[in-house]
């Protein structure tokens, strides 16, 4: 290995000329543009901006600001988020029309009142982002700068200290020293399984010497969660920085990045950073002017659960069925194309700068004894805060729902949060104070999967979740194993069964039955964990499943063909609405009189309650 | 398979695909992706010719990787492409009524995604990731969050008043 010295210098410098190209743009103005903001028109304020006279990330003398979109500030419930830095302000709900007011105060250094956000529980304006509980609770590693710079510019990403890492790590010429780091720092798999990434790493470096491979896991097909991608649509150099420290570490030189196809915008931009990357030669042939090189691929996926399956993702990088491969070979030998291969998560790999930077026993400092550090979680369903967070890992369930979430949504009863997806199981109540450490969550029958927290409230019908799920995995199971396939099939006809009010007691024990049987038997980490779901509200809430089979009742009122509808008597004015909108003509009764179903006729469609001027009709 | 048939193909472009990626049978996916993005389908005689012309496989081995995926479709897609979320965060915040309502408005023949005029298909995805927006309907890559029954008939009625 060549070793080359100056490089710490040499990147200095460029973050110098970097900050200082930053300093120029005057005030900045950072719009947040991830797809859900996207989606809220962000594109149209920034085009606002620029009909202002503010131009995108460059000086406009006159106004003495500029505008820069940005990734993912991860507070999407309050989107589109507008934060300009210097002043420590930002806005929530921003539209394209608010943007000349806030043109006019940013000029004469006022605020614009009407769009701060109000802290519910206080009822009280905030100013600064960081004062916002929702951030305030909040460490964020992997997330760092995610919403601080435009994900399109390297520049900017430089000016953040991006690649610092990378050319410590050069000019040290260490790789066992880099391994030994990561091993201490007590880092361990965010994709879902948890294993140590120091001990994954030394296994690959056994290796070393011929071709080997290292692949970033982009695959993010657990519904409910958006980690991964927030991290390659917002700060995509962070991404490639860690895959290549961990190149660098184990001796590869080619590396794959999989991507779901689903994230379209996240390929474009990890795209446009490799490019860059390589333009600044910090990727690509002889890095720096060292013996390291690295070459950088993106993969599409193209819409296989399964892929995300280390085995599975491998066969389809190889452009085959993504079917899951027997895991008797280890991969650290015998990996993509036959050879040793380094698989990791995109967060995982998002935390190695850091580490490097600020030491593993900064890293080591946070969390619990076997969790260390910080993870990000994908918080949504019924909260009032729904959005991306990162905390340290002994952060307790109820501090993310109620602190960072802000509580339930509606004043309503918490009910249960599904974590880990189709993989993961329920928490309920009893949970609330439980950290989200690995061993914490797997002792009581869930996981932390990828990181996508579901809550749910006293209206959500679990049994229906439970069918959700299992639907979910069924569709998904790639068909390979009979354990998986026939399996999650014949558990989703038992569930469908006690939705639809059908089901029996002997069917309880059956699913019990057959969900030990997937997870004893499945070829891989999909059907191992796909009876998850079922066994954890099996045991939490068992009495809603029994409520549906004996009592023919949906206590949560979700399940339609175990719902009577019936209209009240005193809230009823007899406008005769539903009995016309009714299709099979079950609603009875005469003008300006009380009306009644006749619940022999009900094909429970809803038609009568939807309809409903008085809101008289109820289900039960 | 009426539209199948009226499908020009231009083989010849297919062949530059092909050569644009070696005619390697480890891109076969990127090659099939290149090829939907152009007919928005993959058509039956390209599953044939891919077979043939690449090394190493046939038109069953890439018959079988296109039903594996669900991204790749054997029909043509409608000039409309509805996506309803049924991730988590989207179902439990009332997805299911949302598609309930595209299919009374846009009704299908069973077992079809997409309509006889070909101006819609309907599908259901499981997780578009976008679900702090949740219920999300994408329409042809646009977004459309926190969808309700009444919100989604009222972009329905714009896109048929578009196409009039």
């Amino acid at each position: 290995m060549i070793t080359q010295t100056g490089l710490i210098k040499k990147i200095e410098n460029e973050k110098k000329i970097a900050q200082e190209n930053i300093k120029k743009q005057g005030l900045r103005v950072l719009v947040c543009t991830s797809t859900g903001c996207s989606a809220n028109g962000a594109l149209k304020i920034i085009e606002k901006f620029n009909e202002l006279g503010v131009e995108t990330g460059a000086l406009t003398k006159e106004a003495k600001m500029s505008v820069v979109p940005t990734g993912c500030m991860g507070f999407c419930e309050k989107g589109c988020f507008v934060v300009v830095p210097d002043k420590k302000l930002a806005y929530v709900h921003v539209k394209a029309d608010d943007v000349e007011e806030i043109f006019e105060s940013l000029k004469n250094d006022t605020i614009v009142e009407r769009l701060l956000y109000v802290d519910p529980a206080l009822n009280k304006k905030v100013v600064d982002s960081s004062e916002i509980n929702f951030y305030k609770k909040q460490t964020r590693t992997a997330l760092m700068n995610c919403g601080h710079l435009n994900p399109e510019s390297i520049d900017e990403a430089i000016a953040l200290g991006a690649y610092e890492a990378l050319v410590k790590v050069l000019e040290k010429n260490d790789p066992d020293g880099v391994i030994t780091e990561i091993e201490n720092s007590g880092l361990r798999g965010r994709g879902g399984g948890g294993f140590p990434t120091g001990k994954k790493w030394r296994s690959v470096s056994k290796h070393k010497g011929g071709k080997s491979y290292v692949i970033c896991n982009g695959d993010e097909g657990d519904p409910g969660a958006f980690m991964d991608r927030s991290v390659m649509e917002s700060d995509p150099h962070r991404l490639l920085e860690g895959m290549a420290i961990a190149a660098f570490a184990v001796g590869s030189d080619e590396a794959y990045i999989y991507v779901r196809a689903e994230y379209p915008l996240a390929v474009k931009r990890l795209q446009m950073a490799i490019d860059q990357a390589e333009e600044k030669n910090l990727l690509g042939k002889n890095i720096l002017g060292t013996d390291f090189s690295l070459k950088i691929h993106i993969r599409e996926g193209a819409g296989a659960f399964v892929c995300g399956e280390s085995s599975a993702l491998i066969a389809s990088i190889e452009g085959e069925r993504g079917m899951p491969r027997p895991k008797n070979i280890h991969m650290a030998e015998c990996g993509l194309f036959k050879r040793p291969t380094l698989l990791n998560n995109v967060e995982t790999f998002a935390n190695v700068p850091q580490i490097i930077i600020k030491g593993a026993d900064w890293f080591a400092s946070m969390g619990t004894e076997k969790s260390k550090g910080t993870k990000t979680f994908a918080l949504t369903g019924e909260v009032n805060n729904t959005g991306l967070i990162e905390v340290p890992m002994d952060t307790t369930l109820r501090e993310i729902v109620f602190d960072i979430g802000g509580g339930i949504r509606g004043g309503k009863k918490f009910k249960a949060v599904q974590i880990g997806g189709p993989s993961g199981g329920c928490l309920t109540e009893e949970h609330l104070d439980l950290p989200m450490d690995y061993d914490a969550l797997k002792s009581v029958g869930a996981m932390v999967g990828s990181g996508g927290l579901v809550v749910m409230n006293e209206d959500t019908c679990i049994v229906e979740v439970a069918r959700f799920f299992m639907n979910f995995t069924k569709n998904e199971s790639c068909g390979k194993c009979v354990p998986c396939r026939e399996g999650t099939k014949n558990m989703l006809v038992i569930l469908e069964r006690i939705v639809k009010g059908q089901g029996t007691m002997e069917d309880l024990d059956k699913l019990e039955e057959l969900a030990q049987v997937v997870q004893l038997g499945s070829l891989c980490g999909l059907g191992k964990s796909a009876p998850n779901p079922v066994l954890s509200t099996l045991k939490y809430f068992k009495d809603e499943y029994i409520a549906h089979i004996k009592d023919k009742k949906c206590p949560a009122g979700v399940c339609s063909a175990l719902k009577t509808y019936k209209i009240k008597e005193d809230l009823c004015k007899g406008c005769t609405k539903c009995a016309r909108n009714c299709p099979v003509g079950a609603i009875e009764g005469s003008v300006k009189n009380p009306h009644t179903i006749n619940q022999d006729k009900c094909i429970k469609c809803g038609a009568c309650q939807s309809g409903c001027p008085f809101k008289a009709i109820v289900t039960e | 398979m009426s539209a199948e048939t009226k499908t020009k193909i231009d083989f010849h472009q297919i062949d530059e695909i092909l050569e644009s990626f070696g005619y390697d049978k480890t891109n076969l996916i990127m090659i099939l992706q290149k090829i939907q993005s152009i007919y928005k389908y993959l058509p039956q005689d390209i599953i044939t010719y891919v077979g043939d012309k690449i090394e190493g496989l046939s038109p069953a081995s890439v018959y079988g990787v296109i039903t594996f995926y669900a991204q790749f479709s054997l029909e043509p897609k409608g000039k409309y492409e509805i996506k309803v979320c049924d991730g988590t965060a989207c179902h439990v915040r009332g997805s299911m009524p949302v598609l309930e309502e595209i299919k009374k408005k846009i009704p299908l023949e069973k077992g079809r995604m997409t309509t006889k005029d070909g101006l819609f298909s309907i599908e259901t995805v499981s997780c578009l990731g976008a679900c702090g927006l949740a219920p999300a309907v994408v329409i042809n890559d646009k977004v459309y969050p926190q969808m309700t029954p009444a919100a989604i008939s009222i972009i329905i009625d714009t896109l048929l008043k578009e196409d009039e």
